[in-house]
């Protein structure tokens, strides 16, 4: 099973290693962890997509909780949640195939924010699974080196996680 | 009130507003600014062998106390020797504020001389840690210390603070009021919980409380006593979790668990309603949970939310301080009909006890003592409030199960099973409640492990009695390896010595030598009634077992 979790968390120095050391000391499986800062400086929102039976999950969010910095916890379903994931990927790209990549690319909605000869970097911000689709039509092209930022949510609708002054 | 001064003073000031008596440690030059503060406090400082035995020493001061103790070591060594404190204290939920010196703010992170990053290290052992980079923050750091220490699950908070910081100066002003936003403990159970819960204990046929280490630090050990007596139900502990109720209370089964009584497991397994309260289901109390989760309706009681359902499945759970949810408890008036399941518990209990005082019969030989006789009989020579500190392995075993604990207390590391943890946590013990009897007891293996402790006690002049048992081996992992292991006995031979007399000579303690057990009775009397500090070795042959019915050692009857 995998949960997606939006944790609201102090903004300061070892909160990241404290709650990153958490799920490696207890066994947990972090899928992607993405944090940043809120519209609240004193506040980040990491948002942490683990793998796991109910027990674990439940014992995720229990001890996540248990952090004397973590302010919030919240679990999102993926139907409830709007999902972003950035992904940035350079692969090898000669003047005879470049334009069935734009063709990829004009059809997945994504970029290309950078080229060189044998090159073209292609920026795309979807839904993880679409990233994953598009990372699998660009494979055949040979891939240079990709980054990922992981995934990002937030529920949909206008309900928020509150945070009391 | 604010008053201009540096960093150090402003740490001692903390510790004087925090009402803090004593402290333990060990100097070095990153805490130096700090100690020359101390030097014009009132503040006692009890000047340890070893860091981790400061770390111990607070450990005995703060569950005696039940409020934070404190303990200061250096940076680098001194930090690294206090992990095993921290983590002792940590698993058993015991509330330290422990504080580090650190190199210069500006050289963090050049590997200087001593430089460890201790924060880092003691991540895991710890319920929060500070690395403090401007003395400003070092009075709301204190407070929040002190705050997190003792709130909600206790523990150890650090605090580790740069040279240069303890000499910054800083306008004094300490916080009255503590506001952490991700931090509020929860103290009294939800009552739609409590209701069920009531209604779960009514309709039990065969209800069982077991307690742990959390009644001490909810300070509800009256609590307990009066709710099982007012409805009758029966109770069993945890090795934590001794002493909340007096061992010879009728109500009261035993310890559960490995090394625990056949009886008290036999109503672990029985009962249709086990009540955990304040006890994590740690594998030596509960050591196959899945199990016990299909015989039985399960209710856990915890002020840490994460300890419920972590081990052990959980019908009903119910977050909250165990006196505070007993006394909602008690007003749901949870009167159900036991009579028949405390008859059968108290068969099992006098089955099994006819077969104890077999084993408490004395040995007949004049070279060794029976130690769970030895254990029993010392145990109704204590005040009703003694103290007893037990360290690890085979003597923890015994003491645990042959004491007759009154209105005392059994201390013992629960979690870890840290060695040598006996001697300086009595020390604390003693300094904290100085008018009760403190009695401490380790094997000959965890006496090496901080033997060093007893010129602490000799310096201080802290009248504690400490009790050897010496077998001349390391009784346990001996008892492991015949058991488990072939009997291939290997690396738990201890005969290199030292001869304990020489080395209670050498640190000016008295000494007594009890191997001929008709000279027992005799012996505890001299040792209970010696003024000072006093050691008595008692002679056990290495071939005791703390397991008497023969089964694994390690594995569970649960």
């Amino acid at each position: 099973m995998k949960q997606i979790m939006s944790v609201l968390v102090e903004n300061k120095a070892g909160v990241l290693s404290r709650t990153a050391g958490l799920f490696a000391r207890r066994g947990f499986n972090i899928e992607s962890l993405a944090v940043g800062e809120t519209e609240d400086v004193t506040i980040s929102r990491m948002t942490i997509v683990v793998n796991g039976d109910e027990r674990t999950i439940e014992q995720v969010e229990k001890q996540l909780n248990k952090q004397i910095d973590v302010i919030k916890v919240k679990t999102l379903e993926v139907d409830t949640a709007t999902r972003r994931e950035l992904l940035l990927i350079k692969i090898y790209a000669q003047q005879q195939n470049r334009g069935e990549i734009i063709d990829i690319c004009s059809i997945m909605n994504a970029k290309i924010v950078d080229m060189s000869h044998t090159t073209l970097t292609i920026e795309m911000c979807d839904r993880p699974e679409r990233v994953a689709l598009m990372m699998e039509m660009l494979a055949p092209y040979g891939v240079a080196e990709v980054a990922r930022t992981g995934m990002v949510a937030l529920q949909k609708g206008s309900e928020a996680i509150a945070v009391k002054r | 009130m604010s008053t201009r001064m540096t960093g150090a003073q402003a740490m001692v000031k903390c510790l004087e507003l925090e009402n803090i008596g004593v402290i333990f440690g060990y100097p070095g030059a990153a805490i130096c600014p700090f100690y020359d503060s101390l030097y014009s406090s009132h503040i006692r400082h009890i000047l340890t062998r070893n860091e981790q035995n400061a770390g111990h020493a607070a450990s005995g001061y703060a569950r005696v106390t039940g409020k934070p103790s404190v303990c200061v070591a250096t940076s680098g060594p001194g930090a690294t020797n206090l992990i095993t404190a921290m983590a002792t204290a940590y698993v058993d939920s015991i509330p330290l504020v422990v504080i580090t010196g650190q190199v210069s703010s500006d050289l963090l992170g050049r590997d200087v001389f001593q430089e460890v990053d201790i924060t880092g290290a003691a991540e895991p052992f710890t319920k929060y840690s500070y690395l403090v980079k401007d003395a400003k923050d070092l009075p709301r750091v204190f407070k929040e210390a002190f705050y997190i220490a003792s709130t909600g699950r206790k523990g150890p908070v650090l605090i580790d603070v740069p040279v240069d910081i303890q000499r910054q100066e800083i306008e004094f002003f300490y916080p009255k009021q503590v506001d952490i936003r991700g931090y509020k403990p929860t103290y009294k159970g939800h009552i739609m919980q409590v209701k069920r819960v009531a209604q779960a204990i009514k309709n039990a046929k065969r209800p069982l409380l077991c307690i742990g280490g959390g009644v001490f630090a909810a300070g509800a050990q009256k609590a307990v006593r009066s709710f099982s007596e007012e409805f009758s139900i029966p109770v069993v502990s945890t090795l934590m979790g001794i002493g909340a109720m007096p061992t010879a209370h009728p109500l009261y089964f035993g310890m559960l668990g490995n090394n625990g009584k056949k009886y008290a497991n036999q109503a672990v397994q029985e009962s249709d309603l086990l009540i955990i309260m304040g006890a994590r289901v740690g594998d030596r109390a509960v050591s196959r949970p899945a199990l016990l989760e299909h015989t039985t309706s399960i209710i856990h009681i915890d002020i840490d939310p994460a300890e419920i359902g972590k081990n052990l499945g959980t019908t009903i759970p119910l977050v909250g301080d165990v006196g505070q949810v007993l006394e909602q408890l008690t007003q749901q008036n949870p009167q159900g009909e036991y009579t028949q399941w405390l008859a059968q518990l108290e068969e099992w209990r006098l089955q099994e006890q006819t077969k104890q005082k077999e084993e408490l019969f004395p040995r007949e030989e004049t070279k060794f003592i029976n130690p769970r006789e030895f254990f029993n009989q010392l145990s109704f020579a204590l005040e009703e409030d003694a103290v007893f500190v037990s360290d690890v392995g085979q003597n923890q075993m015994w003491s645990a199960t042959s004491m007759v604990i009154k209105e005392g207390r059994f201390l013992t590391t629960g979690g870890m099973g840290t060695m040598g943890y006996a001697l300086p946590a009595a020390i604390g013990a003693k300094l904290a409640a100085p008018d009760r009897q403190v009695i401490a007891s380790c094997g000959d293996g965890a006496f090496q492990m901080s033997m060093m402790e007893l010129a602490t006690v000799n310096q201080h002049q802290i009248p504690i009695k400490l009790i050897v048992m010496n077998n001349h081996c390391l009784g346990m992992v001996r008892e492991v390896q015949t058991v488990s292991y072939h009997d291939r006995q290997i690396a738990v031979d201890l005969a290199g010595g030292p001869q304990i007399e020489k080395i209670a000579k050498a640190y000016d303690i008295p000494f007594l030598r009890l191997e001929d057990a008709r000279k027992m009775e005799g012996a505890i009397k001299e040792f209970i009634a010696a003024d000072g500090s006093f050691l008595l070795e008692c002679m056990v042959d290495p071939r005791e077992t703390t397991v008497a019915e023969g089964e694994d050692v390690l594995g569970g009857r649960i």
